[in-house]
Parts: C-alpha cells; sequence; structure tokens
C-alpha cells in the first residue's frame, strides 16, 4: 500500500510520478524521463524548433539512432538510395547542432531504437519514456511508461521535456500457468490479440501479469510490451523483479555502486498494490496456449497453428466478416483452411519484437544443421550491432549461413519495407515482426506472423509447420 | 494550426475497418524530411495501380466524390504506426474530418495537432451514413464543432464527444507547445524535486 493508503496500479504509480501540473479541464503535463529519437519521424520535429528559435531543453535525456530506413546490407553512406542518406544526415546535423548524443551507424552501438535504449540501461523501471515510434511499448517490460507519440509531440518533449496527455484506463492482462515446449512469449502476445482484438485496448494501458509473465526473461517480457500496440493499447507494463534488476546491472546508463543499491530498493516498490483496481482484466490460461499464426491483415486475425482460418459462418458481426473476406482476398487464402502446410517464399527473422540474443539463439538451434528448403529466401537481421557482435561471437551466424540465410547488419529492415528489403508482390513471408498489415512488407506481401522458432521451423521446411513436431 | 469550427461538405465513403497508418501513407512515401507532398500517398497501395495509374474501383478515385472533406470510416480508423504522415496525407489531400465508431489512440492525439477532427459516432450511425453517401454521393454533411453535432439534409442530427480542452485548440487553432512553455517554472521546479529525490 502507499502511504495515502490507497491501493494502486503499476501504471497509476509511474503515472502519478511525472505529472508535473493539471490545470482544471486540461489534460496532465507529463515529464518525460527519456527520449529516443530516430530518423524517420524527427526531422519535421527538428525543423519546427530551428523555426520558432528554440533549444532541445533536455539534450542529456535525449538519445538518438538510425534504424527505419537505412539499408541491412552494407555500411557505406554513399552507396545509399539518396533519401535514405539524407534522413541519416539529417538526424546527424540535428543531433550536432542541438548537443543530442547520437548512436551512429559508424558506431558500435547503433541498432533498432527500442533493441538499443534496453540494452544501454537507458531504459529503467519507473521511467516515462517515449519516442515518435509506436512500438516504444516495448520499454514497458522494465516497469516504465512508455508509448509512441506524433511527430508535433517529438517536437513537445524535445522543447519541453513534457507533453499534455489525458490519463488512459487501465487493463490487466492475466497470464496464469507454464507455457508448453514450443510454446513462446510471442504466442502469448498473439493469442492476447486474437482474444480481444486489435483495437481492444484503446484507451488503456495493459499491465502483463501472473506466473507465466513472472517466468520470462526480459527478452521474451519485451517481445510481449511491444505488441502492446497491436493490441491497440498505447503502453503495455510488467512489474519490474530480480529478473529486470539483473538485466540492468552494469549496464552503461544503469545507476552504479550506492546509487544502484538505492534505486533497487526505489524500483521494488513498483507493483500493483493489493487490492487495486483495473478499468477491465482479461485472464490466459498458459497451459492452453499453442504455437501461433497470423492469417490476415490485421495482428488480431490468428489462429494456433493446428488450427484452421475461420469462416464467415464462424463471425457474427458484420464487421469482422467484412474484416475476414477483404483479409482473404488479400492474402490469397481460403475460409476454413488449416493454418499448417501453407507454402512461404520469404523468412524473415528481426524486428524490435523479435530480434535479440535469444531469440537468434532459439531460431539457430532450429536451423542448425539444415538447409533452407527450396528457394525461399531467408534473412536474419539482429536488432542491434551488440546482439550482431554477440551472435557472430557465438557462432550462430555460421550456423544461419551454413542453412542459407542472409546474414545482416542491425535495423528494421522487412518488418515495415523502408529500406531495400521488400518482400515482392503476392509472396508469402514467415515473420517474426509485428505487423500483418497490407503492403507492410512489400507492395503486395502477405505476411505471416509467428514467433522465431516457428519462423525457423518454415524457412527449414518451406512452409508452416508445427515447430513441436520438430523439438 | 489551421482552427476547425465547423464544416458542410460531401463524404466518402471507405467501407473498411482497423485501416492501419500503413494503408493511409505507406512507408515508402516517409523518407522526406519535410510535410509537403504526403497527399499524393495518400492510400497509395489502393489508389493506384502497380502501373502507377489511378485505380478506377478506389472510392477515392470516382468523380462523384471529388471534392469530399470528410472521410467515412470502420472501426479502429488510424491504428499502427505513430506516423504523423498520415496525418499530414490526409490533410494535404483536402479532408478536414474523419468519422469512424473508433480511433487508435495515437492516430487520434495526431489528428487534433493537425487541425483534423476525428468524430466517433457510434458504428449503426457510421454504417447509416454509409448506405447513404453510397446511394446519393452528393449528400453534404454538416459538422459543428462548438455543439458537437453532425447533422443531414434532412435534419437528422447526432452528437459526438471531445475533450474540453482539445475542443477549444481546435476551435482557436491553438497547438500544445505555447502552452508547455508556458508550464517552465513548474517544469524546472518539478526537475529539482526529482533530482533530490534521486
Amino acid at each position: 500500500m502507499t502511504h495515502n493508503g490507497r491501493a494502486k496500479t503499476l501504471f497509476e504509480k509511474v503515472w502519478d510520478a511525472h505529472v508535473v501540473t493539471q490545470d482544471a479541464g486540461a489534460p496532465a503535463v507529463l515529464y518525460i524521463d527519456a527520449h529516443l529519437v530516430h530518423e524517420v519521424t524527427s526531422p519535421q520535429a527538428f525543423a519546427m524548433l530551428r523555426e520558432r528559435g528554440l533549444p532541445v531543453r533536455r539534450p542529456d535525456r535525449t538519445f538518438a539512432t538510425m534504424d527505419h530506413a537505412i539499408p541491412t546490407r552494407n555500411v557505406d553512406i554513399t552507396l545509399w538510395p539518396s533519401d535514405a542518406a539524407t534522413q541519416v544526415r539529417t538526424l546527424r546535423e540535428n543531433c550536432q547542432d542541438f548537443g543530442v548524443t547520437l548512436f551512429d551507424i559508424d558506431g558500435p552501438v547503433q541498432g533498432i531504437v527500442h533493441v538499443v535504449g534496453p540494452e544501454m540501461g537507458i531504459t529503467q523501471p519507473g521511467m516515462t519514456i517515449v519516442c515518435g515510434d509506436s512500438h516504444t511499448s516495448t520499454h514497458g517490460a522494465f516497469g516504465a511508461l512508455a508509448f509512441g507519440i506524433g511527430t508535433s509531440e517529438v517536437g513537445h518533449v524535445l522543447a519541453t521535456q513534457c507533453l499534455l496527455q489525458d490519463k488512459p484506463k487501465t487493463f490487466a492482462i492475466n497470464v496464469e500457468g507454464e507455457l508448453g515446449v514450443g510454446v513462446t512469449a510471442k504466442d502469448i502476445i498473439l493469442a492476447v490479440i486474437a482474444k480481444n482484438g486489435a483495437g481492444g485496448g484503446a484507451g488503456h494501458v495493459f499491465e502483463y501479469r501472473g506466473s507465466a509473465i513472472r517466468g520470462l526473461s526480459m527478452a521474451n517480457r519485451m517481445t510481449i510490451c511491444n505488441m502492446s500496440i497491436e493490441g491497440g493499447a498505447r503502453a503495455g507494463m510488467i512489474a519490474p523483479d530480480e529478473t529486470t534488476f539483473a538485466y540492468l546491472k552494469g549496464r552503461p546508463h544503469a545507476p552504479q555502486g550506492a546509487d544502484w543499491e538505492r534505486a533497487v530498493a526505489r524500483w521494488r516498490s513498483l507493483t500493483t498494490d493489493e487490492g487495486a483496481a483495473f478499468d477491465r482484466d482479461l485472464t490466459l490460461d498458459a497451459n492452453l496456449l499453442q504455437p501461433m499464426v497470423t492469417y490476415g491483415t490485421n495482428p488480431g486475425q490468428g489462429v494456433v497453428v493446428t488450427g484452421r482460418i475461420p469462416t464467415v459462418d464462424d463471425l457474427n458481426d458484420p464487421a469482422e466478416r467484412r474484416s475476414l473476406l477483404s483479409a482473404l482476398e488479400y492474402m490469397g487464402l481460403r475460409q476454413g483452411q488449416p493454418m499448417a502446410g501453407q507454402p512461404v517464399d520469404i523468412v524473415f527473422i528481426g524486428s524490435c519484437t523479435n530480434s535479440r540474443i535469444e531469440d537468434l539463439r532459439e531460431a539457430a538451434a532450429i536451423v542448425q544443421g539444415k538447409r533452407v528448403a527450396g528457394d525461399v529466401w531467408a534473412i536474419v537481421v539482429p536488432g542491434s550491432k551488440a546482439v550482431k557482435t554477440q551472435a557472430e561471437q557465438e557462432g550462430l551466424d555460421r550456423i544461419f549461413r551454413e542453412a542459407g540465410f542472409e546474414w545482416r547488419g542491425a535495423g528494421c529492415s522487412m518488418c515495415l519495407a523502408m529500406n531495400d528489403d521488400k518482400a515482392g508482390a503476392g509472396k508469402y513471408v514467415a515473420s517474426t515482426s509485428n505487423r500483418n498489415f497490407q503492403g507492410r512488407q512489400g507492395p503486395g506481401a502477405r505476411s505471416l506472423l509467428m514467433s522465431p522458432i516457428m519462423a525457423a521451423a518454415a524457412a527449414v521446411n518451406g512452409r508452416v509447420v508445427d515447430v513441436r513436431e520438430m523439438l | 494550426m489551421q482552427p476547425f469550427t465547423s464544416l458542410t461538405t460531401t463524404a466518402v465513403p471507405l467501407r473498411a475497418e482497423n485501416v492501419d497508418t500503413d494503408q493511409i501513407i505507406p512507408a515508402r512515401y516517409l523518407t522526406a524530411v519535410t510535410k509537403a507532398g504526403m497527399g499524393d500517398g495518400l492510400f497509395a497501395a489502393w489508389r493506384y495501380g502497380a502501373d502507377g495509374a489511378p485505380n478506377p474501383e478506389f472510392v477515392l478515385n470516382r468523380q462523384d466524390y471529388a471534392g469530399a472533406e470528410i472521410l467515412l470510416a470502420g472501426r479502429n480508423f488510424g491504428s499502427g504506426s505513430s506516423r504523423e504522415h498520415a496525418v499530414w496525407a490526409l490533410t494535404e489531400y483536402g479532408f478536414r474530418a474523419v468519422i469512424a465508431p473508433g480511433f487508435a489512440d495515437i492516430f487520434y492525439n495526431n489528428s487534433l495537432k493537425n487541425g483534423l477532427l476525428p468524430v466517433a459516432l457510434p458504428e449503426e450511425q457510421v454504417a447509416m451514413l454509409w448506405d447513404l453517401v453510397e446511394e446519393q454521393p452528393d449528400t453534404t454533411i454538416a459538422i459543428d464543432l462548438a455543439a458537437q453535432t453532425v447533422t443531414l439534409p434532412d435534419g437528422q442530427q447526432a452528437s459526438f464527444a471531445i475533450d474540453p480542452y482539445r475542443k477549444v485548440c481546435l476551435l482557436q487553432g491553438l497547438d500544445d507547445l505555447g502552452y508547455l512553455l508556458s508550464k517552465e517554472p513548474e517544469i524546472a521546479a518539478f526537475e529539482q524535486g526529482q533530482t533530490s529525490n534521486a
């Protein structure tokens, strides 16, 4: 319980600790502890600062890297498409002129912004963290309140370190029990979204709770919080615990020495109090979960790998029926079709959802000693240079290459196809990323979202298979 | 920001749910470092054929709906990426309001910061409006922000909710930045307290 006696959720504790002021009838002025910046959604915000003659208020709380538009094949910027190179040069200039720390492609730290922040220890429990990217929800895995913002808001945070925000509602996602072999964090979150709908979390912050969540590694917790936005929630949070502290200890931006002990003591209070009420809740039995695959064009359109694509007769809601029919037309799939056995053309292992060292280790274990099937094009894109280096030290790159995968540099790559990693029209992509939207992975591309081990299994079989048959 | 007070115009029926910001503007249009030109990328995958020519099947390309300033869409409009480019694309193309049963949170916020009015109406009312403007594309819809109403030519009227602060900002064309900058003393005091508590 808090000192004033009212039981609070984790979200409320972090929110309340960051309200600078709130006028009657206005949203709260919310203080932001860490602001992450990338090349695609920041140029217009820096331009606004220049127009209005404003400095970056807290360059020491602002961190930039390059991930969205950059090629992952080579590092020579002179060979890049001119627009990507312009965005990178613009970010360099902006960071230089405004005194912002930049993890540049020339340096050792660059990578996907949501992989780099935690790796550097910038992401810490109890913080407010924003970025001009919807997958900022990833950082909630540490008990931070972290959410994506638009470019206007990027400008507001650069100028004032604050945002005007309406207080969201709370939504408990309870996952109790034990995951079966071959069932992963990705399957938990895809099951949550399949059950609650792609828009089901709108206006809410998820808190993931329960024994199945407590047992997960930080990488797995990040996978779950990452896709909170796919469930319609702006943020997802997991209370920090020993797993969180062990991950953070010794990282470059983590508190050191006596400060570390004080920080951990403070972080231990960041749990939802006994008796605190959530506005909504949902419970899943982890023991019943199975590997998931999406068949449609929103992330809620997913089924267990042993299942079938629904038919319109399975759905009562006219809007859901319309969504199903338009999705299947785009995807070239049939109502009632079994999910297993669907051929794939491309396999993408990467993205802020699943490109951490743990993801690559698990995928490599499936691939080891096998070959990518037929003419499947398979690529692995590590989430950061640190992940890439670690993987190479462990020999994972060799396992992937020997199996026929391409081994790339760090970046967002085929998750959003802003660079030259694009799936062709009509191609089926077994993807570890987060969005199966029409054209997301390239114009006309058809995404099947799944876990890293399921994607690895699809690569060596040339079709969707139940990875549990290979374990 | 361009103020929004009232609007009387025709509407484009986009009968689709979960229209995500990748549909509103695909990532390949995000490589600009300015806001200009986003209107060309609006709904690019639906609007243009593989050869780049306008797709005559897509509702936005139908002559009956030319000049419409209201978009009528399905639930969870603007889901996905935080890209404000989606709002810039809609406004540059000429839309001033989107009516839908519900909006994704980030898109909703981004709209308010650019003078694009997101109007949430119950699903059955949106379905009725779809039927109406599909049958009679020249139907005008009047949106009055001060009164928070949507009115049809026959006098039928629906009300919509909007946060009172956001409403004033839209009516007067105010952005958040001026307000936030005026809170500098409070922000500095907050930082002082945060440092001493650390």
